[in-house]
């Protein structure tokens, strides 16, 4: 299919061309960023090989074999699944598949690498020319993907000693094999917002689609190249987090402006993002200039992917859920885009909103535990579903005031984190008192007041209204919050209604 | 480890002799099989003749030695050869030179020099050889034995330690037809671990039967440094086939004037990749880890690697490189596809060509000194290789002494009229 040029595609076009015209945007020279995003396919097994991809949490060296050692005499097997997982993406980002993609070596040597050379593609990569479409500053945004390929990830190397001090490197090859796919997008991005939220789109497609985890360490990879309107570009390379593209990009134009406002030129060179520092440093000369002498791999053949890929047919996308979420649930497109930013999370709704009101449970899932979650650095599927859902319950039966009900969330996440049984929330309520205990007790409470506060009972029998909120308020210092406003506010109501009539 | 001329071993047929037993009886039972030393077999040392893989012992069998073994060979040991099978004598052998049984001071041909030693001399009745230009097909003439490079595809390369992946194939050798298209038939069993291998198991027919059969000869076969009494002895020979019933057709390929500039490019272009592994880091000896990893890696190639293979990788990087990819690796597919448009128009008219294996008989260890001559040498058997088609070089007499070999080629996935043809040939000349 042809990709339909939008407002945003034809004004990234226009700035492109921009030949030398000072094109500014809020009142600064014009941003130009591209990525190359590299994500680990979630296969079981590796790309060529049959070796387990679960290596994470295994001693070095144990997800090896001759083929991923790259040992004399062994020979790439195409793992189709991995071809497929590509096709999906491929398809969900909008993108012309080839007729045939083909691999090829990227020649080069280092110690991660087990042949000397890379398989990847090269000049006959899976699909090019797709597009996806993020949340911009103020409308949509759309981000033109250059092109997709498959290639394998190398081992990875563990320094020891001090980077003042290397002693030596040792070299962990469970990594060699696994299936990558790059990603590679148009100059479209003008800020390392942009960038961010490019990812996080990749990140909700590629999970949605089942071919990806972004909470997998080290499963993305991304390098940015990033120039000033005007000048030369920059490659930044090893980015492995979403939020260090931020922090690398944000960096690099702060560098590159003080740069120019030296009256010096910016270089066209590649550097390194330094997570730890935070900052990006020059890679040497050297590793720029690399020949790379790529030539069709010989031990594969082509892959008819035009063919494959029509018979692939794609899951619901986060466009459609946020729509379906809307018509189904009834809930604001706010709500939707919220929920449906992440699969884990529109999946967690999606458990919880037959509670009886879907409106209640996407404010409580979006809203509430969502900034709970944040606030504790935690991931939504540590949350016990069965758990969440009995505290949606009593909020929906009123059997809890929302200001409890947060109280109990945070001890049922603290819980969580402390990795102990998470207790029901009635539970919690009682061990913490926080019950919206029997009326009789309120009642109590509020004849206790009504005795003390003499002055406002006469104002308020006198007929001065607002006399009543200062007692519903003096009662709910006494329950500590315990107790439903409008609940106190009827009691109190019956409570000072003159007796014997 | 003792290596080079032994009492055991007076030619240097081996690099290592190891008895590896057979796994169960079978079509094999009681037969030894040698296996070139470029075929991975599992706790057995396999240097590929070099000395950047002393000490490297394969984890895994390759799938032909599975398969020998699982039909009941024993394999007496790992075959001498040219390093990486990158020369056509046995003299590029880390471990020394491999000797002509018919004449220890001349060359064995190569690079499957020992295995063809091995079964001429007896040491093993048959063997395994690996063909990228002309290494099976070489050694078979110099030696006087018979030998076959299969169909690309057609035998699983899954073990074989790469020198140029396009081109090479493993293939059988033996004394006569019959046995080397028996041990065709052992090796040729599927294996999907080999993406360019196609199931197409090779079935003998071996009845002699060539009456009808349309055989073409190309004149470029006898042209230039074909030394006319080889010439002479191979022309009786096709005459032999003639006599047998087979229709002979001159004919005219064109595309040898580049087959060899087409080769060499593109062989050492692969051989430049495929060799890049050997780093020093995983296997090998080993590379100074106290030193700059590039420093290190270029310490151990330069010490391990012979100097026709250091040649060959620097000819392969350079057709390589940005700026001359176009002009040599480019080109020379290009020229690969006019190789394979001769064949496929040849054999529309005709059912298998004939000629000369080897443009010589076997020459004097040392003789050829400078390295151009000697892959001129190879000038008859890459067209086979460049096209994947099948062909077998069979003794067909001697020149003072020396044995030469009638190459027979056929169309893809026709190894068994090669094979009947050979077969036809050899019962023709006893009777």
């Amino acid at each position: 299919m042809t990709v339909p040029i939008g407002m945003e595609a034809g004004s990234a076009v226009r700035e492109t061309a921009g030949s030398g015209l000072a094109a500014v945007e809020g009142g600064r020279e014009t941003v130009i960023i591209g990525l190359e995003v590299h994500c680990q396919l979630n296969t079981e097994s590796k790309l060529f090989c049959g070796c387990s991809t679960d290596y994470r949490s295994d001693p070095p060296n144990t997800h090896v074999c001759p083929t991923c050692l790259g040992l004399p005499g062994s020979l790439p097997a195409m793992n189709r699944r991995a071809v497929e997982y590509a096709l999906l993406v491929a398809k969900a980002l909008n993108c012309r598949v080839a007729d045939e993609a083909e691999f090829a070596r990227k020649n080069y040597f280092y110690p991660d690498l087990t042949k000397g050379f890379q398989i990847t593609m090269y000049n006959r990569p899976l699909a090019e020319g797709g597009y996806l479409d993020i949340e911009g500053d103020g409308a949509e945004k759309r981000v033109r993907i250059t092109r997709i390929h498959l290639e394998e990830d190398p081992g990875r190397l563990v320094h020891m000693g001090t980077p003042d001090r290397p002693r030596y490197s040792l070299v962990d090859y469970n990594r060699s094999g696994i299936p990558l796919i790059e990603i590679v997008t148009e100059p479209d991005l003008r800020s390392p917002k942009e960038a961010r939220r490019l990812l996080n789109g990749l990140r909700t497609t590629l999970e949605y689609l089942g071919v990806f985890d972004g909470d997998q360490e080290g499963s993305l990879r991304v390098d940015a190249n990033i120039s000033i309107r005007g000048s030369e570009r920059v490659e930044v390379k090893n980015i492995s987090s979403y939020r260090g593209v931020e922090k690398a990009l944000t960096y690099e134009i702060t560098r590159q402006r003080g740069v120019l406002r030296r009256g010096q030129k910016v270089e066209r060179e590649t550097r390194h993002f330094v997570e730890a520092r935070g900052v990006t440093t020059s890679a040497r000369s050297k590793e720029q200039e690399h020949d790379y002498r790529y030539f069709t791999e010989p031990d594969l053949r082509p892959l008819q992917v035009r063919h494959w890929v029509e018979g692939i047919a794609l899951p619901e996308l986060p466009a459609a859920r946020r729509e379906r979420f809307t018509a189904q649930y009834g809930i604001s497109p706010e709500h939707a885009r919220t929920l449906c930013g992440e699969l884990r999370l529109a999946e967690f709704f999606e458990q919880m909103a037959p509670c009886g009101n879907p409106l209640l449970a996407a404010t409580w899932v979006a809203d509430t535990l969502q900034g709970e979650l944040n606030y504790r650095e935690m991931e939504i599927g540590k949350v016990p579903p069965a758990r969440f859902r009995e505290l949606l319950g009593m909020l929906c039966r009123k059997e809890v005031t929302d200001k409890a009900a947060v109280e109990v969330l945070r001890r049922m996440l603290d819980q969580c984190l402390k990795g102990e049984e998470v207790q029901s929330p009635a539970q919690i309520m009682e061990k913490n008192m926080l019950g919206k205990t029997a009326g009789d007790t309120f009642t109590g409470i509020v004849r206790e007041v009504i005795a003390e506060c003499g002055d406002a009972v006469r104002d308020y029998r006198a007929g001065r209204g607002e006399a009543l909120n200062f007692l519903v308020g003096q009662v709910m210092k006494r329950t500590r919050g315990r107790a439903d406003p409008k609940e106190l506010t009827r009691i109190l109501r019956e409570e000072l209604e003159p007796q014997g009539t | 480890m003792v290596r080079g001329e032994t009492q055991q071993d007076p030619l240097n047929a081996f690099i290592t002799l190891a008895e590896i037993p057979p796994r169960a009886p079978g079509r094999l039972s009681g037969i030894t099989v040698a296996v070139k030393d470029n075929i991975s077999t599992r706790g057995v040392e396999t240097t590929c003749g070099s000395r950047i893989l002393s000490g490297y012992v394969p984890p895994y069998d390759a799938h032909v030695v599975d398969l020998i073994r699982n039909e009941g060979a024993l394999i007496p040991g790992k075959t001498n050869m040219d390093e990486f099978g990158m020369g056509s004598s046995t003299e590029n052998s880390g471990f020394g030179p491999a000797r002509n049984p018919r004449d220890p001071e001349r060359v064995t041909g190569g690079s499957s020099g020992g295995s063809a030693a091995a079964v001429a001399s007896g040491m093993a009745r048959m063997a395994l050889g690996t063909d990228t230009g002309g290494s099976i097909r070489c050694p078979a003439a110099f030696c006087g034995i018979v030998g076959l490079k299969p169909t690309y595809g057609r035998i699983s390369r899954y073990g074989l330690v790469a020198y140029a992946n396009s081109l090479e194939q493993i293939g059988p050798m033996a004394l006569s037809v019959a046995d080397c298209s028996l041990l065709m038939e052992v090796i040729s069993r599927f294996d999907a671990r080999d993406a360019t291998m196609q199931d197409r198991p090779y079935l003998p027919r071996l009845d002699g039967d060539i009456r009808g059969m349309r055989i073409g000869v190309p004149a470029e076969f006898f042209g230039e440094g074909v030394d006319p009494a080889v010439a002479d002895r191979v022309r009786k020979a096709i005459s032999v086939l003639e006599g047998l019933g087979a229709a002979i057709v001159e004919c005219a390929m064109p595309s040898m004037e580049y087959a060899l500039a087409a080769y060499y490019v593109t062989c050492t272009s692969e051989a430049s990749s495929n060799l890049a592994r050997f780093d020093g880091v995983r296997y090998g000896p080993a590379s100074d880890y106290k030193k700059p990893w590039h420093e290190a890696f270029q310490e151990v190639r330069m010490q391990h690697f012979g100097p026709e293979v250091r040649r060959r990788i620097l000819i392969g990087t350079f057709a390589l490189s940005a700026g001359y990819y176009g002009k040599y690796y480019g080109k020379a597919q290009v020229a690969r596809e006019h190789v394979r448009e001769d064949y496929s128009r040849l054999f529309q008219e005709v059912d298998l060509l004939a000629g000369p294996t080897m443009p010589t008989v076997a020459w004097k260890i040392g003789e050829k000194s400078d390295p151009l001559s000697m892959y001129l040498a190879d000038i008859l058997t890459v067209p086979a290789n460049l096209a994947g088609v099948p062909a077998a070089s069979v003794p067909c007499g001697t020149v003072q002494g020396l044995p030469v070999g009638l190459q027979l080629t056929g169309r893809a996935f026709e190894d068994e009229l090669v094979m009947n043809a050979a077969y036809a040939y050899e019962q023709g000349v006893k009777a």
